[in-house]
């Protein structure tokens, strides 16, 4: 999951950005913390060769550096920001080869849900996608905020309950990769890892076919069953009744997820929700 | 189930014997080694007898250097509490690879919760407005701060909110939901428990101390000074004082709006952040973080100005560039204020929007570096001694540029969205709390304390306090940079990913020699007690000091100055000092006039006493308990506003006794230094 080895564009823009400006600004902050430490060892007190100078306590020129240093510094980075903002917005578009793969994820409490509308199929913490492909994601939450975030393939993207958020990601090379939720949702948080399976464009048809042949039905009352609270070990896929669920999810005709089952123990965490109201 | 648990429902609200943790042994047993200590300080004052003088001289007391102490104290206590959360969790993740490690996520939730909240709220903030309140009347020679009984106020509400904090321990939960509480995690629906009620009403309460701290501080700035000390000739602490206060004025309402309307949909089925009902959780964002960006100045802002004292008296001149930090303080405050979006840049708000608010992000770093260049020219030419406080102050300079190296890379929207809310940004956080506000606390800590207490403390331990923490910081801190460029994300309680594995034990072990730090620090005030006698200060002025809190004794005497300073220029008492050396302060006996003081109040601790009662009730919806708290505090303050007396005089004579000693210690002094 190093951001250093990116998977794919975006990726690769985002860790350039990263890089460089880290040595732009370590241009100006290194010579900067070594003057701090030379100008305390050569003026301490025990040092009679340094000159003491009690009256230089202004100086237009040095002001003048001083402030135009970091003003300039700013000014270079903030081009390097502006620019950056709007060719990595996550919305914009990432072209790739092939048609591009719609996927419209989920946050669950605590997992990810994977809906893929054009191919009737739905996954859940295993995101599987063909290399060198387009992939606009859909976004959006079952209940509590979550960040969607594969490190390789670069930025993340808030989930919102009721609301839809966008991202275009490509992947470019085949291999496994993991995604994880960049924002504490809750007890189960740590375990909204999942695998992203990057395969050969030629491959992922026959993955879908593969998937397609699920027993298992992903309609509302299924989805009502999965968002339920609790953590998903295994990698569950199924068949998609409805490819209209995501937006019944996103436009609330289903009903955020429930939260805590109240009393279902004895536990502390529970005390006194009882008679909550 | 719910039959036996609902037994005198009315008398006790939520309140019942599953409150408390009988299956959990942590808590109950930090609980319980709490209350043992609190039980038997309190036992020991009974007995001994001091409780009449912690009651007349600390309790009651309005005197802004005893708050201020009292405002330090409390902050060093919970700094041990939040740096025990912070150990917890440091061990937790480094254990809990491909395991559960050795706390289940409802209590570690709990635990990073807590630390933040406390380290924020309970350790920083009062820390740097104890420091504030202690010396900023002293540099603006004056006698006391403008409205002394409210500060009383302040600091005793500030401290109930720490109380509840704490009773969360052991009688309920704390929030599992983060030191911000983001809805719709916080709402009613996933976190019914009475944890985030904890959080947000000591948030409400002690928000109403800092609140009207912020007030009474910015209103002695404006009005107090003494005679000559024009704005520009205030030294820099006070400066940054007045900026602080200022956004605490202005940041600080906008926290109580936006908790109170988390607790309507909490208590009254409101829908502010709901999911349901037009309930809008980007407003929340947007709302706790423009209070939040704004906090981080305000703490971080005053430790500016110590650093600019400190490294100018150690120095042996004058700040450089004074009308320079002046600007760059002042553009601090106000564009803290403009930046708050940066804090989720990955909200999906636009490139325009993250790239406006990421260049305004930006700019702050350049008052910023102007303050660095400043301070490394007040070094350059002067003759720098390595007292304790000089060194937080190198510490500071050298780990503060890091931090604003890390920052200024999280205002680059495109870096943000790789590297929002991992560790990275964790470590680069602490970076400039710990490296810039902990550090400068520590430096006023240290250079303050002869001034408060009237001895040093011990150079030797203060040192290896210093190297310690330092050092523990960087190793700590270093390696959760590399676990964000691994991808780590923060607040996780358990992972799988070896990478992130050694980062874990490296950061563990820095934790470790943080530790020693603090118990250096700690073991430095014990020795420094002890051998007070001989590390006794005489002359009010141990580090040959330039601002005014030097020209009196140490401990001043409760009115400050027998006479009120005047002032002709910065560094008001280098001046002072030079021409008393000049004509050796040798002029007839001075005629002292009686000094009238404002009178000790119960005000401030009745008040919070009543307000923790109508806290507690409110958490645990004990509602004929919140009326009571509340008739209480309201009669409190009634009582208050309808005194008859509130100042006392001290007379002339006394003035003269008090003054006496000090002039005598002042002149020998002064006879040395001509002579030399």
């Amino acid at each position: 999951m190093n951001l250093l080895d990116p998977q794919g564009p975006v990726a690769v823009a985002n860790s350039t950005i990263l890089v460089d400006s880290v040595f732009i600004m370590l241009a100006i902050v290194v010579p900067t913390i070594v003057a701090i430490l030379a100008f305390a060892f050569w003026f301490r007190a025990s040092n009679s060769k340094a000159r003491f100078q009690p009256g230089f306590v202004y100086s237009g020129r040095v002001e003048m550096v001083v402030w135009a240093i970091p003003a300039l510094t700013v000014i270079l980075l903030g081009g390097v920001a502006w620019i950056g903002s709007h060719q990595l917005d996550p919305a914009a578009p990432v072209p790739g080869t092939g048609s591009p793969v719609r996927i419209q994820a989920v946050s669950l409490d605590w997992k990810w849900l994977f809906i893929y509308p054009d191919q009737r199929i739905a996954t859940v913490n295993a995101l599987t996608v063909p290399a060198g492909a387009e992939l606009n994601f859909q976004l959006t939450s079952s209940s509590v905020m979550n960040t969607f975030f594969i490190p390789q393939l670069g930025s993340m993207i808030y989930t919102m309950n009721g609301m839809v958020t966008k991202l275009n990601l490509r992947a470019d090379n085949e291999g496994k990769l993991q995604g994880l939720s960049a924002h504490f949702s809750g007890d189960g948080f740590p375990d909204m890892m999942f695998d992203v399976n990057v395969i050969s464009p030629l491959a992922f048809p026959d993955w879908v076919t593969e998937t397609a042949k699920s027993g298992a039905v992903l309609n509302e009352d299924s989805y009502r069953k999965l968002m339920q609270q609790g953590v998903e070990k295994g990698r569950p896929a199924w068949r998609l009744e409805d490819p209209r669920l995501f937006d019944l999810i996103a436009t609330q005709h289903i009903p955020p997820g429930p939260g805590p089952e109240l009393l279902s123990d004895a536990g502390r965490p529970h005390s006194g929700a009882h008679d909550a109201r | 189930m719910p039959a036996v648990r609902t037994v005198e429902p009315m008398m006790l609200g939520k309140l019942d014997w599953s409150a408390i943790p009988f299956d959990q042994p942590i808590p109950l047993i930090a609980g319980a080694v709490v209350l043992v200590g609190i039980l038997g300080v309190l036992a020991w004052v009974v007995l001994r007898g001091h409780l009449p003088y912690l009651w007349d001289e600390w309790i009651t007391s309005v005197d802004h250097k005893r708050i201020g102490v009292m405002y330090i104290l409390l902050a060093s206590v919970m700094l041990l509490r939040g740096g025990s959360d912070a150990i917890m969790m440091r061990i937790q993740q480094a254990v809990a690879y491909q395991s559960q490690g050795y706390l289940p996520p409802e209590h570690y939730n709990q635990i990073f919760s807590a630390h933040g909240t406390i380290m924020i709220f309970f350790v920083a903030m009062p820390f740097v407005i104890g420091l504030m309140n202690l010396v900023v009347p002293l540099q603006l020679g004056v006698r006391d701060v403008a409205f002394p009984t409210l500060n009383s106020v302040g600091f005793w509400l500030t401290a109930t909110g720490a109380l509840l904090v704490n009773i969360s321990l052991v009688v309920g939960e704390f929030a599992r939901t983060g030191w911000l509480a983001f809805p719709p995690l916080s709402e009613l629906s996933y976190s019914p428990g009475v944890g985030v009620d904890y959080y947000a009403w000591s948030l409400q309460i002690s928000g109403v101390g800092t609140l009207v701290a912020g007030i009474n501080l910015v209103t002695t700035v404006l009005k107090l000074r003494t005679r000559g000390m024009n704005y520009l000739r205030m030294p820099m602490f006070c400066w940054t004082t007045l900026a602080s206060n200022l956004l605490i004025v202005a940041a600080f309402p906008i926290l109580t709006a936006t908790l109170a309307m988390l607790l309507l949909d909490r208590y009254l089925g409101f829908h502010f952040f709901t999911n349901e009902a037009g309930g809008n959780v980007m407003m929340f964002m947007n709302l706790i973080w423009a209070w939040g960006h704004p906090e981080v100045y305000i703490l971080v802002l005053p430790a500016f100005g110590i650093f600019s004292e400190v490294v100018s008296t150690f120095s042996g001149k004058a700040l450089f560039g004074y009308r320079s930090m002046v600007l760059a303080t002042m553009a601090i405050c106000i564009i803290s204020f403009m930046v708050w979006l940066h804090h989720f840049f990955t909200m999906g708000a636009g490139p325009d929007v993250n790239a406006i608010f990421g260049i305004a992000s930006m700019i702050i770093a350049v008052p910023t570096g102007v303050k660095i260049y400043n301070w490394l020219f007040t070094m350059y030419g002067g003759r720098i001694r390595f007292a304790t406080p000089m060194l937080w102050a190198v510490g500071f300079m050298v780990t503060f540029i890091i931090g604003g190296l890390t920052g200024v890379l999280v205002a680059v929207p495109p870096a943000d969205f790789m590297l929002h809310n991992s560790m990275f940004l964790v470590a680069h956080f602490h970076n400039v709390i710990i490296g810039g506000v902990l550090f400068g606390a520590f430096a006023g800590f240290e250079y303050w304390f002869p001034k408060a207490f009237g001895f040093r403390l011990d150079e030797r331990w203060g040192k290896m306090a210093f190297w310690f923490t330092f050092l523990g910081f960087y190793v700590t801190f270093l390696p959760l940079y590399v676990a964000g460029m691994l991808g780590m994300t923060r607040r996780l309680q358990h992972y799988d990913v070896a990478a992130w594995r050694p980062w874990m034990l490296v950061a563990a072990v820095g934790m470790a020699v943080l530790t020693i730090g603090v118990i250096c620090q700690i073991t430095q005030l014990v020795v420094s007690i002890r051998n007070r006698e001989a590390l006794r200060d005489r002359t009010g002025d141990p580090w040959d000091g330039r601002s005014l809190e030097w020209a009196t004794s140490s401990p001043p005497p409760v009115f400050n100055f027998a006479f009120s300073p005047d002032v002709r220029g910065e560094d008001a008492y280098w001046d002072m000092k030079a021409l008393a050396r000049k004509q050796s302060l040798e002029h007839e006996g001075p005629e002292y006039h009686d000094i009238e003081m404002p009178r000790n109040s119960p005000t401030g601790f009745v008040c919070a006493f009543f307000a923790s009662i109508m806290g507690f009730a409110l958490i645990w919806h004990i509602w004929w308990m919140v009326i009571l708290g509340g008739i209480g505090a309201f009669a409190t303050f009634v009582v208050f506003a309808w005194r008859d007396h509130d100042e006392y005089v001290i007379p002339a004579a006394e003035v003269a006794r008090i003054d006496g000693i000090n002039l005598e210690e002042r002149r020998s002094l002064v006879s040395m230094a001509g002579g030399v």
